[in-house]
């Protein structure tokens, strides 16, 4: 088994903004209990700058860090900045991950952009979920294993 | 900082006594067995005696022993040795056998050979009747572990033996959880090879047998200079000999002792967590189990999250969930046993040894439960009732 840095550990550790908002602006949930990760993130949103992000993450170390470091990186971001933040850039931000861990732990940012998704559909702005989230192809679901 | 070791059934530490014992064949009695004079004499008297310790250790005859680098390779040996001897036929392993054995199985599987992976039931304990259905009349060997690694259960392996006799099928048990822990005589359980380690048993890593029935008919694993009954060449590793040999007396010599402790250790780690941690169960046999096992699935959170977290409290742990496995799957052990992926994912497991204290297991009831609680208060799966 690889070893997590120690960037990972804290977040894992000492994980940020723990929780769910409620009434949240928008709510992005994704993987599934069977792969053994699933990552719920909760933001509200203010003149389109994220005020306010929480997670729930049920899964390994990777996966509680990721979800973690995503929080920290999008809190105050514009919701054009937060879509530009990519799964690669979380574990990046985080030292880097063992290379087990790149595909099923580290989702935090999809999960991210389905939060921002629902918001921006949920307020008739439907129209500019590609604009936001940089024509990204939607979050996929994580392959079946 | 605490440092509390739930996890013998990984490996154990070196007892100072089989220390002791190796550390004059590193660089003074550093001969070589094959040699003739007064140090490869030495040499091989001391691998000698190991082998009558291990042999006596199980209730064998020296000359049934053959020393290996490990569990591994005397499960690869036990299966390879007299299957490359057969054409390709059929071959019969449960399914919840280490990896040492399962990978072997699926080589010969690979080579042309039939194999039969037997389920077990709720409690880890093998499906004797679907068992005892599969052999055919090209069944040449089935091997089943004496008891489980990961759930401790143990296996009715003398009637599991009987059964392959009954069919002309020779039987091969890995007994690497199961030397010192409960007694084990090659005799009473009838087996034709069994697997022994030394690091499970307060030896070095490094170190390991098989046991081969007088009679059985083996092909060599590893060519050359012909030790180990030709069965395994290579200059005999003469520290890990001597290690494993003084391990197995001392593990058996102190096992009618120790045992009972460490069953009245662990059905209070059971009992303890199954009260304070709700939605929790035990995995494996409740009373058929090795003295030191204790192992648990916990909903709503994950293993891996739960081994670091106790790590951080000073607690070493195992979990079979797929991240702590390095697989991207549970542990096919907890699979096996019917329980579901998702629960497989939040598996724990906590392995007693000789030096394991009440204080330690007190420790960890105090400490178990606030780190499950964390860990669901973080997880989307958990609406606390």
């Amino acid at each position: 088994m690889m070893m997590y840095t120690d960037l990972v550990m804290d977040h894992f550790s000492n994980p940020r903004n723990v929780g769910e908002i409620e009434n949240a602006d928008g709510v992005g949930q994704i993987g599934n209990p069977v792969c053994g990760d699933v990552m719920r993130i909760s933001i509200r949103v203010v003149d389109d700058v994220i005020e306010d992000v929480k997670f729930k993450t049920f899964g390994c170390g990777a996966a509680v860090a990721t979800s973690s470091m995503v929080t920290e990186m999008v809190k105050g971001k514009t919701l054009a900045e937060a879509g530009e933040i990519s799964n690669k850039a979380v574990a990046e931000a985080l030292g880097g991950l063992p290379p087990n861990k790149m595909h099923c732990s580290n989702l935090a940012a999809d999960a991210l952009h389905l939060a921002i998704e629902e918001y921006l559909e949920k307020s008739g702005r439907g129209d500019e979920v590609e604009g936001v989230l940089g024509g990204r192809p939607k979050a996929p679901e994580p392959s079946s294993h | 900082m605490r440092s509390v070791y739930f996890d013998h059934a990984a490996t154990t530490p070196v007892d100072s006594r089989v220390l002791e014992a190796m550390l004059p064949f590193f660089s003074e009695q550093y001969g070589n067995p094959s040699e003739l004079h007064r140090l490869g004499r030495a040499a091989r008297q001391a691998v000698e005696r190991a082998r009558a310790q291990v042999a006596a250790g199980i209730g064998a005859a020296e000359n049934e022993i053959v020393f290996t680098s490990g569990g591994t390779e005397a499960d690869n040996l036990a299966l390879f040795g007299p299957l490359q001897r057969f054409a390709p036929g059929h071959l019969i392993v449960s399914a919840i056998e280490h990896a040492a054995v399962l990978e072997a199985a699926r080589a010969l599987n690979r080579a042309g050979w039939d194999v039969d992976y037997i389920p077990v039931d709720a409690l880890g304990t093998i499906d004797v009747a679907a068992y005892a259905a599969a052999f055919r009349h090209d069944t040449r060997l089935a091997s089943v572990h004496l008891a489980n690694n990961v759930v401790g259960t143990v296996q009715p392996v003398a009637e599991l033996a009987r059964i392959a006799h009954e069919h002309n099928a020779l039987f091969h048990t890995d007994a690497v959880q199961v030397v010192g822990a409960l007694p084990v005589q090659v005799g009473e359980l009838g087996v034709d090879l069994l697997t022994l380690s030394g690091h499970k048993v307060y030896g070095p890593k490094g170190s390991g047998a098989l046991y081969v029935r007088r009679g059985v008919r083996m092909a060599a694993a590893v060519h050359g200079g012909g030790q180990e009954r030709r069965l395994r060449s290579g200059t005999e590793n003469v520290p890990g000999i001597v290690g494993l040999g003084a391990a197995v007396e001392l593990a058996v010599a102190s096992q009618a002792e120790t045992s009972p402790r460490l069953q009245a250790l662990r059905d209070r780690l059971i009992a303890g967590v199954l009260e304070r941690v709700p939605e929790c169960r035990l995995l494996g046999h409740p009373v058929d189990r090795l003295p030191g096992n204790a192992a648990f699935t916990v909903r709503y959170i994950e293993g891996e999250s739960m081994l670091l977290q106790l790590d951080a409290q000073g607690f070493m742990v195992s979990s079979g969930s797929a991240c702590a496995s390095g697989s991207l799957e549970p542990s096919h052990v907890i699979m096996a046993l019917g329980v579901g992926a998702e629960e497989a994912h939040g598996s724990i497991r906590l392995t007693l040894g000789r030096h394991s204290t009440q204080e330690e297991v007190d420790a960890f009831l105090e400490t178990f439960p606030a780190v499950v609680e964390r860990l669901r208060l973080m997880s989307p799966l958990y609406v606390k009732g």
